[in-house]
């Protein structure tokens, strides 16, 4: 039950993007056609459930045994870049049509602070292993899931008439706006 | 020299001002700027790591081998970060506080390595170091500007540094809270590029 309270809230409440403002390049980047936006997410739910357990393992079992714990911002960024070079390489020997679906959204994500965030926001919270697993996972369908939606909407917005100063990035952001306030809707849940 | 120094400079101000123009790190934009102050500290510290993190990889533009480039940027760039987090934790510890995960995550903002690949990778560290300084000031200057509207509409105060405020509303100002809040943010964020794409246009 505190696992599946721990989901909720990271998934609505404390939605990365929009309540947390994590990631939100990817999400005016690539929310323009829903295939691109389908990809991000999927690539976005490999990685940061993997990033999230190896940066838990490297804080615990590393930095804080050694009493180094501000190397943390360099350490971090490192494991993410080389896991995400790694899952890269290691999708393209073996399930091609993963690497296929993926691709061109895996290298994305090392500048992605929604993975580095969620890693930080775990450690900040002194979650145990069994938590940051959750959360990782809930953070990361919870960005999938403000994507997806947005980039529906997007589409839509691409047939109607906008006025021209408002076009493309800045209808975006108020229509993302409007997207963040369905979601307030939730706070109180849990 | 002097004329192309003072270019690479001004246009980081208005012509690629970071959040508007190239739409790039977005994320301190939206989340810390509910007050100026906080708006004006994460700018300046982005700034100080863009200024230096430019410096580096321009020196040793002619060194990094260009297939793990990335690599080294963000290996360079984190080191600055780290200078930055444990000085901000020393002398500016409520401002360090409010920031929070934010500072951390200068290191993935997509503005000061898109400025070292796309600028400082190429040019001499003279200019480098211009770029670094127009461009943060100019995201310095834009997280200000949209922290005034948040904090002027949404509480109805505009705070400069440590809490002195410098203008108030009226007693009778009802404050609009939804300024303050997470949806507010991207609609007044999405409202100012429409405003400045109207100037712009004309």
């Amino acid at each position: 039950m505190e696992y599946f309270e721990l989901a909720i809230g990271c998934i609505f409440i404390n939605n990365i993007l929009l309540a947390q403002f994590l990631g939100n390049c990817p999400f005016l980047g690539t929310s323009k056609k829903m295939e691109t936006a389908v990809g991000m997410s999927m690539a976005v739910v490999f990685v940061l459930v993997m990033a999230g357990i190896i940066t838990w393992v490297v804080d615990t079992y590393l930095l804080k045994a050694l009493g180094v714990e501000y190397l943390k911002t360099v350490s971090f960024i490192l494991v993410i870049a080389s896991l995400v070079q790694f899952v890269e390489m290691f999708l393209k020997k073996s399930i091609p049509a993963l690497y296929a679906g993926l691709g061109i959204f895996l290298p994305l994500i090392t500048t992605n602070c929604a993975v580095m965030g969620a890693c930080l926001l775990n450690i900040s919270k002194e979650y145990g292993f069994m938590k940051t697993l959750v959360s990782s996972f809930a953070y990361a369908i919870g960005f999938g899931l403000a994507l997806i939606l947005f980039a529906g909407v997007r589409e839509r917005i691409n047939l109607a008439r906008v006025p021209k100063p408002l076009q493309d990035t800045s209808i975006a952001l108020v229509t993302a706006g409007v997207i963040a306030l369905t979601f307030m809707s939730f706070k109180g849940m849990v | 020299m002097a004329q192309s120094l003072a270019k690479e400079f001004t246009k980081g101000l208005w012509a690629e001002v970071p959040p508007f123009r190239l739409v790039l790190g977005l994320c301190p934009v939206l989340a810390v700027t509910t007050k100026v102050e906080n708006g004006l500290g994460m700018g300046l510290a982005t700034t100080f790591v863009l200024v230096f993190s430019n410096l580096l990889v321009s020196l040793l533009r002619n060194v990094i081998p260009s297939k793990v480039r990335i690599a080294c940027y963000i290996v360079i760039i984190a080191t600055f970060v780290t200078i930055v987090e444990l000085g901000m934790q020393a002398f500016t510890y409520e401002l360090f506080l409010k920031l929070g995960i934010f500072i951390p995550l200068i290191v993935v903002n997509c503005v000061v390595l898109g400025r070292a690949e796309a600028f400082a990778s190429k040019n001499t560290p003279i200019l480098s170091v211009a770029d670094g300084l127009g461009i943060g000031i100019g995201f310095t200057l834009s997280l200000g500007a949209l922290a005034a509207v948040r904090e002027l509409l949404g509480a109805g105060t505009i705070t400069i540094w440590n809490g002195a405020t410098i203008f108030e509303m009226g007693a009778s100002f009802q404050p609009f809270a939804f300024m303050v809040q997470a949806p507010g943010a991207f609609v007044a964020l999405g409202l100012m590029l429409a405003g400045m794409n109207l100037i712009g246009s004309k």
